[in-house]
């Protein structure tokens, strides 16, 4: 069962397509020979060029959802295009808050199951098979579709790397836009932009993160000033985030954004697998612990074992005099 | 207001996980405890259903007839619980498991239904979308906030960028993110109580589903192999004698961060 074909669900943001879409945009036109792409919203025109570029030759377009969310109207174009007799072989979903939406909805409607949390896909005679990180990474799952097609996987962030291919710009074509009824009746009424003053946490080449070590949520401007001196962005572990310490939008890890920067700071954080999940692909690791046992350790590069309130204010005091 | 809160019974995070070396799915042997991600679907749903007459269902799959993470829901607050368990269920994937719990919250009839984001343990993330779409309910995603106002929700949306005002005609599917609020603990009142609250026990047959559309048999999906990934290696672990501090400045200098 050779992959001829495809589909990329291509997200828009603030300039072109977003850093996934690029990316898997890259790994299908490593695994297919026709690499399709699925957009919505008034701007698909604008994206064509960078579609193409990375492989897309054709983007359907489902035009603007009228304040809609994505999931319902986006899934119902994907699977009027499946049943009007272009199916691709499968379909690769970017792991954020609107894709899985669509991935779910399109399961029910083409009755197909969805592979999630996939980082790495490998091309064989039956098929692709998807490649999945558990146990905090220490091990890796392979698993595959066992049905018909289309396969639907859920990939996550930075699992490829993105590499123009020089392509012209894909043709837009309108995709069909069915009624999808009662289920299509969430509308967004009003965007709201949290004012960020660094680098985004999945962008930066310097993230620090605190955990429950800090003892309490005064505590983590620590991590926040620390952030800044070293240009990048703040992170946060589970255990913080539930406790409403900080937005869920910081967390770092299985539940949350899996980050690969230059230099993760992992302060007062034990290292849970659910932690190191999202975080053990980064370049270089220094962690600071008081507990020489937390599982933190077994990846670090430069481990402190040392209380983060004596420091995190003696490392902040020192980069402070050197600037 | 009737809330449904689907709640997932899992083994205790703390405890180390494994895989079952024939079937390679997660064993799921022992004591069973709500999902840690379901205590603010509940405790979100309890304070959202605090009216005269409202109501708060719990809707579980989960194997050998087991309730005690359900009992922790039912201490909270929650009135009543329904469980589907049977063996025919073992090895579901995401669509087989909600199809059955579609099947069971159409039974209870909700306004509004509220689920964790993801699982603790599975955390495959597209549950509660597949069981919206199943139902033919809209859905909103990612909540940090929900407010009830008549006929519909109003939801603060996470996002990228910020969070998003949406608005959504009940009933619907809302998943609540971790943190959103603060899970009030059982008190002792409360378990005593959730010990003689009902349990309806349902069976796949009892909700009419073809036992070949769930458990393996109905499965879409295979493991074909599971591998030791390329371990990291540990480095350098010093113990703070006062020069910590020192030792992450030069070890940033060193990568030219600063």
């Amino acid at each position: 069962m050779a992959t001829d074909k495809v589909w990329v669900l291509a997200e828009a943001g603030d300039a072109g397509p977003t850093a996934i879409t690029l990316e898997l945009l890259t790994e299908a036109r490593a695994l297919a020979g026709t690499v399709e792409a699925v957009a919505w919203g008034t701007e698909t025109a604008s994206l064509a060029g960078a579609l193409g570029e990375y492989g897309a030759t054709t983007v359907y377009d489902v035009g603007d959802l009228g304040g809609a969310l994505p999931g319902v109207p986006v899934s119902s174009a994907l699977a009027a295009l499946i049943a009007g007799g272009n199916a691709p072989d499968a379909i690769l979903i970017p792991a954020t808050y609107d894709g899985r939406d669509v991935a779910g909805r399109l399961s029910v409607k083409l009755d197909r199951p969805v592979l999630t949390n996939v980082t790495g896909l490998v091309a064989g005679a039956d098929g692709l098979s998807s490649q999945h990180p558990i146990f905090g990474g220490s091990h890796i799952v392979t698993a595959r579709f066992t049905g018909p097609g289309p396969a639907i996987f859920v990939i996550r962030a930075k699992s490829f790397a993105a590499e123009p291919a020089g392509g012209a710009a894909a043709t837009v074509v309108a995709a069909p836009a069915p009624d999808a009824g009662a289920s299509n009746g969430a509308k967004l009424v009003e965007r709201h932009v949290e004012e960020r003053s660094g680098p985004k946490l999945d962008e930066a080449t310097v993230v620090v993160s605190g955990g429950r070590g800090l003892g309490e949520a005064a505590n983590y401007a620590l991590i926040e000033e620390l952030a800044k001196l070293l240009h990048g962005a703040a992170g946060a572990s589970r255990a913080i985030v539930d406790a409403g310490w900080v937005p869920y939008s910081h967390q770092v890890g299985q539940t949350g954004k899996t980050v690969k920067p230059t230099v993760y700071v992992a302060c007062g954080i034990s290292g849970a697998t659910q932690h190191l999940v999202g975080m053990k692909g980064s370049k270089n690791i220094i962690a600071i612990n008081k507990d020489r046992e937390a599982p933190i350790f077994s990846v670090a590069d430069l481990g402190i074992v040392g209380d983060v309130h004596k420091v995190l204010p003696a490392l902040i005091e020192a980069l402070k005099a050197k600037s | 207001m009737n809330v449904v809160v689907c709640v997932k019974q899992i083994p205790d995070p703390a405890a180390p996980a494994s895989l079952d070396p024939v079937t390679k799915t997660l064993v799921r042997a022992g004591k069973l405890i709500m999902d840690d991600s379901d205590n603010y679907g509940v405790e979100m749903a309890l304070q959202l259903a605090s009216g005269e007459g409202d109501e708060v269902t719990l809707v579980s799959m989960a194997p050998g007839g087991e309730t005690s993470g359900l009992r922790t829901g039912l201490a909270m607050g929650a009135a009543k619980a329904i469980l589907i368990s049977d063996d025919a269920l073992a090895g579901s994937d995401a669509l087989g498991t909600a199809k059955v719990l579609a099947a069971a919250i159409r039974r209870a009839n909700p306004d509004l239904i509220v689920m964790a984001t993801e699982s603790t343990d599975g955390y495959t993330g597209t549950l509660p979308v597949q069981v919206a779409e199943l139902l033919g309910f809209p859905s909103v995603t990612f909540a940090k906030s929900i407010a009830v106002d008549g006929n519909s929700v109003t939801v603060e949306r996470q996002t990228e960028a910020g969070y998003d005002d949406v608005v959504c005609p009940l009933p619907a599917v809302v998943t609540v993110t971790a943190g959103v609020v603060e899970p009030r603990y059982p008190s002792f009142k409360g378990i005593m109580a959730a010990k003689n609250k009902p349990v309806d026990n349902l069976t796949v047959a009892d909700l009419g589903i073809d036992p070949s559309q769930v458990g393996t048999a109905g499965s879409g999906q295979e493991i074909t192999d599971v591998s030791e990934a390329e371990s990291r290696g540990s480095g350098e672990i010093v113990v703070d004698e006062g020069d910590g501090a020192q030792r992450v400045v030069t070890f940033l200098e060193q990568l030219k961060v600063i």
